[in-house]
């Protein structure tokens, strides 16, 4: 009764309310309408929990548990419920733990009470009992038991069941943050659970590790290969914890890969500073870099989890690779990391994020991925920023005209919050990309007669900040401004033109004056802030121009005398005393001019997630781009490893492990893969020994079998000095790893690595004979590249290559190799190095993309027929140059079918440049043409191209619709090459739609001598409306239109240099035959057309 | 000191903002941390545009808004963000697959089961055990027959076996699985992502596919799933349950399956191939210059459809917030305009390629509101059986392990994901 009164007195008002409430709203169900006041209930409850019915007992606990889900109290009733600890029946027993847990704080003498109850059942030879007693009693918040919980943790982390261990081990945190003194105890039971081979418990002792001495990376260096090899088949949840901690441990044990000058941004100066010490140290010459094999294992064995259905394990493996990886294999993850776009909005938001950091910094891995970044009226708003975020991020010389024609839908948005962010992003894009800042500007002026405020207000703060920025060349926008200013009623934009106008008036020094005229005779009229910006500008012109302005001056003066705002009134007053010398005026007046002219910085345009790669990617902190408690900074590479040999192991201790009767059956009814894939620890050891197990263990441990074995192969067939060093390190590697298992004393490894040291320079050697190059330090590193090329490679192939042959590919044409692989990938291979920013400005403004900026005013021009944007369709990539012939330089182009940037009247071409020599190329350029005459926008000069690198640039050329080949020269610093592009024909059309009906009308005017047919026999397989669409576009620039008849399949284009417009048609008819019409009035082109269009269409 | 766990609290709350479940897997954090949410859900206005990641000066909040509830938990220290969201996510799969959906009166209907399963589902903040599988075996499923067997005989929905699948390799399927009738049957489900432009070109398209199993295997079967163009995926994630390896080497699917309903890969179609896109919409939706209405004219045509048939057809638009009503008459299929949300849905049904479906009619305009300067985007939904778009097939499914013949059978559908057509 005592109990009840107290409760009473808390809050015996505020618990009738509420007992009102859970009798209409909550838990429903008969037993539930048994009662009706709290009085009664609480009664009633302890009533049912003392009886001697078990059903009454369970009851009663799950309206307890109810009252707790709703976060009332039910501190009270905690004797009656704590009696129950020991019940038989399990359901009320765990109800009577969820009790315990939750209450066990507030009432830790009577919660003594059930802990020999734990303590019993700490003892049970059900493993599952021993887990949850153990799981409860850490639950328990109650000081006075630690004792009792460190020796229940010691005892459970030695228990043969790895459930138990894995309880354990979570225990191990609860009691660290109930009593932190408990540490270096506790730091002892960790170390030996780190050494647990289960799935089942690495992730949770990792955890344990995180939290208790994340500091103490002394502990994983025994454990860390295992670690690796376990990881793909641990859980989810544990494998995102490990991969964290794995990520911290790499960046302070292994040497950077980021080579010198293939870095990114920021790391430059850090990298340069490394590489230095490093000579420094070695010197018999430069060092190149070597991956440590530990190293590689890591990357090789999380690469997998890539494809993981758990958002948080791929966010981790693709922080994992930007951390760790060397620059040209993180292209690997942004995949998956586009793929995780398609999840829930809350995954979307965070990827975004990430993606938006690292687009800045690399925008080549992104960039193939553009289009999946484009904005839907449905996003959240918050989604939508940041997309258009990385889309700003994203844009370049060869894409800007893309994504501005996107932005013009965005500007149009309902949402107008986001349609200011649009126009601040191209703002952004004008600053970034000369080529456009005038294009932009344009547009941008065209806005300001938008009729939404928000827009127009945007707009002119956006164009003032441009013009901050360059205002020397734009005194014609500021005119143009100018002129607009009678049809703006935008309080705001008219307010921010006079602003212009005043800071610039030496620039417009016959205009300003003029709108000061216009001002005085409206002034009256107008809205306070623009009254204020007069007044402004006024003062402005009086100390610039005061012969013409000194009397308009002074009557706008007078006029703001006597407004009716006390601001207005006010400003003019200071104005008047500040710039109209007279007797009173002190020092001050001396220096007006210096005050109102002053030069203003020209506020930056820059991407807010500029500064966030300070934080690790993934993390809270990152997402916050604040501090979160307890977040670990990523420390930098150390410019020396240290000892790799401290990961080595030495022995293994057999354990005899308690394996589960389910994987004993399991196994023998199972067939021989899958005991590859799902390794356990007991399986492990049952197979250890074994000839067999061994790759086993190795490759169930994800380093692809295929791989280390291919590697294997080249070692033993090739003779051994000639192994490039990276196979011969990585396969070291996996012998290693798996050496592990075997038990192998560490003597046999110090004999296995000596060879490999000497194999090292020989390697270089060779390679740089083939190349007809001195030998130089990056050679190795580069065959070290093309090996792992060669790996993915081998995994796409089925039957591997000879290893003589292969041997070769690797060595003297990584690329080609890359070549022959899926086109798919030929995009994601290319490492994109940030365009030049310091490129010249190309004087010519782009007449198409003014026209496209235009379509952002309102009017909605739509004609029948427009250009279209290219369907999808593969691209071919052409040769250029061979890297043998350009000695080292390759170059490769396709079309891109994209409206030309430059000219409307050029065909887009974009040029892959890489550089397969050693040292870096520079002044990449293209020098004299022919035919003389031939119009090329060509691209800027190339400063300097990295051994390595790649870079993607566009071009444009006019062809003026002839397949006559483009001639011209390719340069760089020391040579030049002569090279060609010679155009398909259908390269030289651009799509255009238009309907049936259109179509039929245009192509009645193309009959006679502008029409050209064929009848061909398709191949069956390509008569489909889908085969024939993509065999047809594969060959044509052209777009498809839209048929009635199923038979008549009809496509569209124009020639890109004349605008002539091409028709064709392919009319299928009875037993596999069709007729194939071009109509045009190009009927060279026509013939050529058929030609090319026939060949895939009968080929199979 | 750092406080040593992930997930602090779990705070579930409805619509309107009232906290209806809360759970703690350490000391209670008080529900007023949840004030801070609050505060932000009021500036978002609408419940999608809250921030899934905020800071107050204790606590960390991560969010996830699912079903018209907000999952809300409390953290304390640095956690990976989605680590802390895609938990969230399972918890609300797990309690649609109990619960058969996700809402308020469901959950507090079976407040009990659900508290259990949290309880399982999450030891110190730390996930345990997320696997259906698993946590059917440790409490079982409400159904309408053993709640009346339980209030009557007080017997408990709590499982009395261990969890056997949580002690081996495979978790996630359970031992001793036994059926009379052996099934194993596919779903491949592929939904396009399109934005189509004004003037009917496509902006952007690709194809997302899902294969949704459901397999009732007796024994440990081990599964096999080969296509006949698997050249065609180009980025694929996976069930923990297939073997990564002989992905790799084999493009194939080889899997010990779990037990019941699960997804056993989702994949994306190489952008490389041409995305067929079924339908065409003509439409034309203007607002006058003068008086406050505005014209509606929307028409539905097959585009490419592979000689199958569309169904499902709808579209859908929101509109902007000065169109007051809508009076348009749909040659077929129903439409609808909610005045409060201003959405129109026109429900189409089938396409009929002989008589195209046609929408028609004028909006009128909330008088001296400005003309809206943006035309509403449409979304499509529609539904093709029996055809995968982008042509994957599966070539063959055989099964080791077993001495049984179970019954087989792959299904095709065709779906409008994120179909959006611009105005």
């Amino acid at each position: 009764m005592s109990t009840i009164a107290l409760y009473n007195d808390q809050g015996g008002a505020e618990a009738a309310v509420e007992a009102g409430q859970e009798n209409s709203s909550s838990t429903g169900g008969a037993a539930f309408g048994l009662f009706s006041s709290d009085f009664k209930k609480n009664e009633d409850l302890k009533e049912m929990l003392e009886s001697n019915k078990e059903s009454l007992k369970l009851e009663a606990m799950k309206r307890v548990v109810g009252l707790i889900s709703k976060g009332k109290n039910a501190s009270e009733l905690f004797p009656a419920v704590v009696k129950n600890v020991a019940s038989k029946n399990i359901e009320l027993k765990k109800l009577v733990y969820v009790y315990l847990v939750r209450y066990a704080e507030e009432q830790q003498d009577l919660a003594l009470l059930s802990i020999s109850t734990f303590q019993r059942a700490l003892k049970d030879p059900n493993q599952f009992i021993r887990g949850s007693a153990l799981r409860v009693l850490s639950s328990i918040r109650v000081p006075i038991i630690v004792p009792i919980m460190m020796l229940a943790i010691k005892e459970a982390s030695a228990d043969l069941s790895p459930y138990v261990r894995k309880t354990s081990a979570h225990a191990i945190q609860k009691l660290y943050s109930l009593d932190p003194e408990q540490k270096e105890q506790l730091i002892e039971v960790i170390e030996k659970l780190l050494k647990d081979k289960s799935t089942l418990v690495a992730g949770s002792v990792v955890m344990a590790f995180e939290e208790v001495c994340p500091d103490r990376i002394d502990l994983i260096h025994k454990n860390y290969r295992k670690l690796c090899n376990l990881l793909v088949d641990v859980e989810e949840w544990g494998q995102v914890v490990i991969i964290s901690m794995l990520t911290r441990y790499a960046r302070t044990q292994f040497t950077s890969p980021w080579k010198e000058g293939a870095t990114f941004d920021e790391n430059n100066d850090k990298e340069f500073y490394d590489s230095d010490s490093e000579e420094k140290k070695d010197t018999t010459e430069a060092k190149p870099y070597i991956m440590d094999p530990d190293h590689r294992l890591l990357l090789r064995n999380t690469k997998p989890l890539l494809q993981s259905r758990n958002t948080a394990v791929v966010m981790c493996v693709a922080q994992l690779y930007w951390h760790l990886a060397p620059t040209q294999e993180v292209n690997i993850v942004t995949k998956s990391l586009v793929r995780l776009l398609r999840s829930h909005r809350e995954v979307q938001y965070i990827v975004l994020q990430n993606i938006a950091t690292m687009s800045i910094q690399r925008k080549g891995l992104f960039e193939p991925y553009m289009k999946s970044f484009y904005v839907r009226s449905t996003d959240a708003t918050h989604i939508k920023t940041l997309k258009l975020e990385i889309l700003t991020n994203l844009a370049n010389e060869a894409n800007i005209s893309t994504i501005l024609r996107e932005f013009q839908t965005y500007v149009k948005s309902q949402d107008k919050a986001f349609a200011a962010a649009t126009i601040q992003a191209i703002g952004r894009c004008a600053t970034n990309i000369s080529d456009v800042t005038d294009t932009c500007l344009s547009g941008l002026v065209l806005l300001l007669s938008n009729r939404d405020e928000t827009v127009v207000a945007e707009s002119v703060v956006v164009i003032k900040k441009l013009l901050q920025t360059q205002p020397t060349q734009h005194s014609e926008i500021i005119k143009h401004m100018a002129k607009l200013f009678d049809n703006i009623t935008v309080s705001m934009a008219r307010a921010s033109i006079l602003w212009l106008m005043g800071e610039y008036c030496d620039r417009v020094p016959k205009i300003a004056p003029d709108v000061l005229r216009k001002m005085a005779k409206t002034f009256t009229a107008e809205e306070d802030i623009v009254k204020l910006q007069t007044v402004n500008l006024a003062a402005k012109l009086y100390l610039t121009n005061s012969k013409q302005t000194k009397l308009l001056t002074q009557y706008i003066l007078n006029l703001g005398k006597y407004d009716q705002s006390y601001d207005i009134r006010d400003r003019t007053r200071f104005i008047r005393q500040l710039i109209v010398p007279n007797e009173k005026s002190g020092a001050l007046n001396k220096y007006a001019r210096r005050i109102l002219l002053a030069p203003k910085p020209a506020p930056v345009l820059e991407s807010s997630f500029k500064d966030r790669d300070r934080f690790q990617l993934g993390t809270l902190s990152h997402s916050l781009n604040t501090k979160a408690a307890g977040y670990q900074e990523l420390s930098d590479w150390p410019a020396v490893a240290p000892d790799q040999s401290v990961r080595n192991v030495e022995v293994i201790e057999p354990v005899q492990e308690w394996a589960p009767s389910v994987g004993k059956t399991k196994k023998s009814g199972k067939p021989k893969s899958a005991d590859k894939f799902y390794s356990d620890d007991e399986e492990e050891k049952e197979e250890e020994g074994s000839e067999s197990s061994k790759d086993d263990s190795s490759s169930s441990s994800s380093s692809s079998s295929e791989e280390s074995g291919s590697e294997i192969e080249e070692e033993s067939s090739e003779e051994s000095e000639k192994t490039s060093s990276d196979s011969g390190k990585s396969s070291s590697g996996s012998e290693k790893s798996s050496s592990e298992s075997e038990s192998e004393p560490k003597k046999k490894k110090k004999t296995k690595k000596a060879p490999q040291k000497k194999s090292k320079p020989p390697a270089a050697f060779s390679d740089s004979d083939e190349n007809g190059n001195g030998p130089i330090a990056q050679a190795s590193s580069s065959s070290a590249e093309s090996s792992s090329g060669s790996e993915t490679d081998s995994e796409d192939s089925d039957p591997p290559a000879t290893p003589q042959k292969k041997k070769k590919d690797v060595k003297s044409k990584p690329k080609a190799e890359v070549k022959s692989k899926v086109e798919v990938s030929l995009l994601d291979l290319v490492d994109f190095s940030p365009a030049p920013t310091n490129a010249p400005k190309s004087s010519a403004i782009s007449s198409s993309l003014l026209s496209d900026l235009e379509g952002l005013s309102l009017s909605n021009i739509s004609s029948t027929m427009q250009v279209a944007t290219p369907s999808f369709g593969p691209v071919k990539t052409y040769e250029l140059l061979h890297h043998m012939t350009g000695k080292g330089l390759s170059a490769k182009y396709h079309f891109p079918r994209q409206p030309c940037l430059y000219e409307p009247s050029m065909v887009a071409v974009q040029v892959i440049l890489t550089n397969s020599s050693d040292h870096s190329l520079e002044e990449i350029h293209i020098g004299e043409r022919s035919p003389a005459g031939l119009n090329i926008h060509c691209f800027n000069t190339i400063e300097r191209l990295e051994p390595e690198a790649s870079v993607t640039v566009s071009m444009g050329i006019d062809f003026s619709d002839s397949t006559q080949a483009a001639n011209f020269q390719l340069c760089t610093k020391e040579a030049q090459f002569s090279v060609s592009i010679q155009p398909a024909v259908g390269e030289l059309l651009m799509p255009s739609s238009m309907t049936e009906q259109d179509y039929s009308k245009e192509q009645g005017k193309l009959l006679g001598m502008n029409e050209t047919s064929a009848t061909i026999t398709m191949a069956t397989a390509n008569t489909s409306r889908v085969a024939i669409s993509k065999q047809v576009l594969s060959v044509c620039n052209m777009g498809e239109v839209p048929s009635s008849q199923n038979n008549v399949h009809r496509f569209a284009g124009r020639t890109v240099s004349s605008g002539a417009l091409v028709l064709v048609c392919l009319e299928l008819k009875e037993s596999s035959t069709a007729l194939l019409t071009i109509n045009t009035e190009k009927s060279v082109m026509a013939s050529m057309l058929l030609r090319d269009l026939k060949q895939p269409l009968v080929q199979a | 000191m750092t406080v040593a766990e992930m997930i602090h609290s779990l705070f579930l709350i409805n619509h309107a903002g009232d906290i209806f479940l809360e759970k703690h897997w350490k000391s209670v954090i008080s529900r007023s941390v949840c004030d801070y949410f609050f505060e932000a859900k009021e500036k978002a206005v609408e419940p999608e545009n809250v921030p899934p990641v905020l800071q107050t000066p204790h606590h960390y909040l991560i969010s996830i808004y699912r079903d018209k509830l907000f999952f809300l938990s409390v953290v304390q220290t640095e956690v990976p963000p989605l680590f802390v969201i895609e938990f969230l996510h399972r918890v609300a799969d797990t309690i649609q697959d109990y619960f058969g959906e996700c809402t308020e009166s469901l959950i507090n209907d079976n407040v009990v089961t659900l508290y259990e399963l949290l309880e399982e589902m999450l030891d110190n903040g730390f996930p345990l055990a997320t696997e259906s599988n698993v946590l059917k075996e440790m409490i079982r499923p409400p159904t309408i027959l053993r709640s009346v067997v339980n209030t009557l005989t007080g017997s408990s929905n709590v499982g009395d076996k261990l969890p056997t699948g949580q002690l081996s390799s495979i978790p996630w399927r359970r031992a001793g699985v036994k059926y009379t009738n052996n099934e194993a049957y596919f779903d491949v489900i592929e939904e396009i992502d399109a934005i189509v432009d004004k003037s009917g070109t496509t902006v952007f398209a690709e194809i997302q596919g899902v294969i949704e199993a459901s397999v009732r295997l007796t024994g440990m079967p081990d599964l096999s799933m080969t296509f006949m163009n698997p050249s065609l995926l180009d980025d694929v994630s996976f069930h923990p349950c297939v073997r990564f390896k002989r992905w790799e080497s084999e493009r194939a699917l080889s899997f010990i399956p779990p037990d019941g309903n699960f997804t056993l890969m989702n994949y994306h179609v190489s952008s490389q191939n041409l995305v067929t896109i079924p339908v065409y919409v003509k439409q034309n939706i203007c607002f006058f210059e003068t008086g406050p209405c505005g014209r509606l004219e929307i028409t539905v045509g097959p585009k490419q459809t592979m000689g199958k048939t569309v169904e499902a057809l709808m579209v859908t638009i929101h509109m902007p917030k000065a169109v007051l009503s809508a009076n348009l008459t749909a040659t077929q299929g129903n439409y609808s305009y909610d005045l409060a949300t201003k959405v129109l849905v026109w429900d189409i049904g089938k396409l009929n390629p002989q008589k195209l479906p046609n929408l028609r009619g004028s909006l009128s305009l909330q008088s001296g509101a400005p003309k809206p300067e943006d035309n509403p985007s449409l979304n499509i939904d529609l539904k093709i059986q029996q055809l995968a778009i982008s042509g994957l097939k599966v070539s063959r499914l055989e099964m080791n392990g077993e001495k049984y013949k179970p019954f087989k059978g792959v299904k095709y559908l065709t779906k409008a994901g994120n179909f959006q057509v611009r105005t």
